[in-house]
């Protein structure tokens, strides 16, 4: 499969960038930055949009205390959660939480996945064979219940997805990248720099990564959603930081407060569909990503 | 055979890793070392006793070859809430962690390859395309949002099933042949293996059509169509039963997947499994049996990694392993 990615006749970045220009060009890419760019934009201007203060106890006019309200109660869009907290601006709020280990975790699989897959691919031999070996090893680390074992050690904290997923997830990228390192390496035009003299890091950045970056944003967007539905699994299993709002801890206060059997599916199915077009979107756009990198597989 | 050697090999040393890093991550965590195998609220004789079979008044090094040691036995130690061997509890809970996983892939598997197929003989039509936008959303589903869902409605609303565990309150059966195949077990069953379900199906049937689209472009197909087959024929006989061996590989992958998966959705319906298991001990400090049911997982999880290597190899001999 991989050799249908390798006719790299443009820059990655104004291939992309010309596919992204195009509306009509991939409907499912397009989907899904459009709902990217609604999920920035909600979290830039989280703050403005939220129309309380998600964390505080609220109280009605009569000074009741603002409990378990249906939408639209007493003003409030999405109703309030069993302590009177306002679940329309913790959804809010939480899409800030979601973007930021969304992005960072994305960068952080991607680069490290893209490092060891071009070192190992490029240089082969020894270094090949140990980094290789690590992969087979984080393969056999079973992903949820190493973050859920890493989390009760560390201070609760929504970076202890991104560490996890740094430590294991880096693997699927690695894998992909190296084997297609292993191909580009032995092209004409890299044969034709090698000879030429340039240094093998030069040869690597200047002349291999180029042709793997795309592979590497394609693993990235995947690793988006993994990392907002991770996280959404630990919060709910009551591993995540209590101090922030997510989707994830906003689900966990649902079951948690007997939602589920009151049936006030208002708490808890906003949180879902959001994490679900956040996800989604990710996948969308690695759609469009592989039929740019794997035209074959168009149907 | 002797890639079979190698493999096994590969095996040995990635569940000596992975043991490694758990034994790692358990004594250099902050506070006292000992507090992985010994519970201030032991009995001072069975604290003299757990020191001197972990060796925890040694050095770490030495620690750390009597923890292999006792792992090559099966020694996990002791439970501190259950006051009962590790191993013997977690070998306990995997039955019901393995017929949850089992059940929901089979019911997946079986849903995935039927659609996958039918996507890829109807191709580019209505259903297709609304099918595959579906499908990537069952994809990016949270587990336990889904189970959340489907409890709030079938259990607590409509009131058709029940809300959790195995079996009713006050059931009790004669063995175990009896319990799974009781009508109380499968309806206590039913809702956590639709929710695994409804996430697994994605994956084969994704998998399914791909490879009917591919296989229907290959040559012996063409041939079976220029023979005049009909179309049944050539796309049940001739290119599905092809297209299948890729889709059962990933069976054995599914499995090491799901049961990391599972985590989630056993603490949603209490389902009294491995996941549930590791969630409740890792929360009451319970380390010996939070790092047993964890390497109990990690060797189903890579057992069905090296299954996978194989039968890729046996079920398509063009494809070499080494």
């Amino acid at each position: 499969m991989p050799e249908a990615a390798l006719p790299i006749r443009r820059p990655w970045l104004g291939r992309v960038a010309g596919r992204l220009r195009l509306p009509t060009g991939d409907p499912f890419a397009v989907t899904g930055l459009a709902i990217y760019a609604v999920f920035v934009l909600v979290a830039l201007l989280a703050p403005a949009i939220a129309t309380h203060d998600p964390t505080e106890i609220l109280f009605t006019e009569g000074y009741d205390l603002a409990a378990d309200l249906r939408p639209g109660e007493e003003g409030f869009v999405l109703g309030t959660t069993s302590l009177g907290r306002d679940i329309f601006s913790q959804l809010v709020m939480g899409s800030r939480s979601a973007l930021l280990i969304g992005v960072t975790a994305a960068v952080v699989v991607a680069v490290i996945g893209t490092l060891v897959g071009l070192v190992a691919g490029y240089f082969g031999g020894l270094v090949d064979a140990v980094l290789m070996r690590l992969a087979d090893v984080a393969f056999g680390i079973p992903f949820l219940p190493f973050v859920i074992v890493l989390a009760a050690f560390l201070e609760p904290s929504i970076w202890n997805v991104v560490l996890a997923m740094a430590l294991v997830l880096w693997r699927d990228t690695a894998r992909v990248i190296r084997s297609q390192v292993l191909s580009l390496r032995t092209r004409a035009y890299v044969e034709a720099a090698r000879v030429t003299g340039s240094s093998d890091l030069k040869i690597v950045f200047r002349h291999i990564a180029p042709g793997v970056l795309p592979l590497s944003f394609l693993y990235g967007s995947i690793a988006i959603g993994w990392a907002i539905l991770t996280e959404a699994s630990i919060s709910f299993l009551g591993f995540g930081d209590p101090e922030t709002i997510s989707w994830g801890t906003m689900l966990q206060d649902a079951y948690a407060s007997q939602a589920l059997s009151r049936g006030a599916f208002y708490w808890f199915v906003p949180p879902g569909l959001c994490i679900i077009l956040v996800v989604v979107a990710g996948f969308f756009i690695s759609r469009g990503y592989e039929e740019i990198l794997f035209p074959k597989l168009k149907g | 055979m002797r890639v079979i050697g190698a493999r096994l090999l590969q095996l040995a040393f990635v569940l000596w890793a992975v043991a490694t890093i758990l034994f790692l991550i358990f004594r250099l965590m902050p506070g006292n070392p000992l507090a992985a195998y010994i519970d201030p609220t032991f009995t001072e004789a069975q604290q003299l006793e757990l020191m001197a079979r972990f060796g925890l008044d040694r050095p770490l090094w030495q620690q750390y070859f009597i923890y292999l040691w006792n792992l090559l036995q099966g020694d996990l130690g002791e439970s501190f809430f259950y006051r009962e061997p590790v191993g013997e509890r977690v070998l306990a809970l995997l039955p019901n962690t393995l017929i949850l996983t089992f059940s929901s892939l089979i019911v997946a598997y079986a849903f995935g390859i039927l659609v996958g197929a039918w996507l890829a003989w109807s191709r580019g039509g209505l259903g297709e395309r609304a099918a595959i936008p579906l499908v990537l959303t069952t994809r990016a589903l949270p587990e336990f949002w889904l189970g959340m869902l489907l409890l709030a409605v079938f259990s607590f609303w409509l009131g058709w099933l029940p809300a959790g565990g195995t079996r009713s309150p006050g059931a009790s059966f004669d063995g175990y042949l009896d319990l799974y195949t009781s009508a109380d077990f499968l309806s206590h069953l039913l809702l956590p293996a639709l929710t695994l379900a409804i996430y697994s199906q994605g994956l084969p049937l994704l998998l399914m059509r791909s490879n009917m689209l591919e296989v229907m472009d290959e040559d012996f197909v063409t041939m079976a169509r220029i023979k005049g087959l009909s179309r049944w024929s050539v796309v049940v006989r001739h290119a599905a039963r092809n297209a299948l061996l890729p889709v059962m590989t990933s069976f054995a992958i599914a499995v090491g997947y799901q049961i990391q998966g599972n985590v989630v959705v056993e603490t949603v319906f209490s389902w009294p499994g491995l996941g549930r298991e590791l969630v409740n001990a890792v929360s009451a400090s319970d380390y010996p049996l939070a790092q047993g049911a964890f390497l109990m997982i990690a060797v189903v999880v890579v057992l069905m990694n090296l299954l996978a290597d194989l039968l890729y190899g046996l079920l398509d001999p063009r494809i070499s392993l080494a």
